[in-house]
């Protein structure tokens, strides 16, 4: 379960001591984004997106992950409330399995267009 | 990222003690949508998280009321870990209720399909046999979230006529 050091703490709030960094946590609660589109979101340079990120990271209210040259980013749960993180847990299982998903529907429409077949 | 056609919006709520509730919209037909949830060579395009590293070894599903699924996670046959069940209820295309066997405390889910303009509103309901059933579903699953699907995305454009 969640554990709160001192110096966890001290972390998260010099973490959260910034209005573009408290931006970049709301954004996420809204969905992952990349490094790239978070710097276009604030008007910022990748270099100092880069920084406020790497921030988050250290504090655990972020979590980044590199596919190929993308790095996104997305919440940490250890910042999260117990609940709320309990919840984002869950809520990354299935928004994964979905986005696949989408991808599926959107082969099978590009198929049946192929196929001449009129799709609904 | 970002250009999905659903927005990656997927609504998780816990609605009760015993009840967790997931929802999002998809942007395609009911029947293309359910068919991804009934056909077996199309569920296992998007079932098993890509980057969790444990790919989906097999896949069976009888999709009829009565019919029974399992579903086997692992890198080879010696070492997977099994999810079956039976399908309590199959009403094409607009719902879904399945049982999950493996444990102790399996969740009913029943999975509906509404359409809305031509698109799919898609609710998931987990109903647990108890609330510490529910509090302890999913525990260690999280450090298996896939970032993106590019590989998943490689694959379905080379699918072609095999969908």
């Amino acid at each position: 379960m969640v554990q709160f050091s001192t110096d966890r703490l001290d972390s998260s709030f010099a973490a959260l001591s910034d209005a573009t960094r408290r931006g970049v946590l709301e954004q996420l609660g809204s969905g992952d984004a990349s490094i790239t589109e978070l710097a276009e979101k604030f008007h910022m340079t990748l270099t100092g997106m880069k920084k406020h990120v790497g921030v988050l990271e250290q504090a655990g209210l972020v979590t980044t992950q590199k596919v190929g040259r993308v790095r996104t980013c997305r919440l940490g749960l250890r910042g999260l409330g117990e609940e709320a993180a309990w919840i984002e847990g869950r809520r990354q299982i299935w928004n994964a399995r979905f986005d696949a998903l989408d991808d599926v529907v959107e082969a099978l429409i590009r198929k049946e267009k192929a196929d001449g077949r009129q799709s609904e | 990222m970002g250009d999905r056609a659903s927005n990656g919006r997927t609504a998780v709520e816990r609605r009760s003690e015993r009840e967790l509730v997931v929802t999002r919209t998809f942007n395609g037909a009911v029947r293309l949508v359910f068919d991804a949830w009934t056909k077996p060579e199309l569920f296992k395009l998007w079932w098993a998280p890509k980057s969790s590293g444990v790919p989906l070894l097999s896949c069976e599903m009888d999709v009829r009321t009565g019919g029974s699924y399992r579903i086997a996670f692992g890198h080879d046959a010696s070492k997977s870990m099994a999810f079956f069940g039976k399908y309590l209820e199959v009403s094409p295309p607009s719902r879904l209720v399945w049982t999950n066997d493996e444990g102790e405390d399996g969740a009913v889910t029943t999975v509906t399909f509404e359409d809305v303009d031509g698109r799919t509103r898609l609710v998931l309901q987990e109903l647990y046999p108890s609330k510490e059933a529910l509090d302890q579903a999913f525990v260690g699953m999280e450090d298996a979230m896939p970032e993106q699907f590019e590989q998943l995305d490689e694959l379905l454009v080379t699918l072609g006529a095999s969908v």
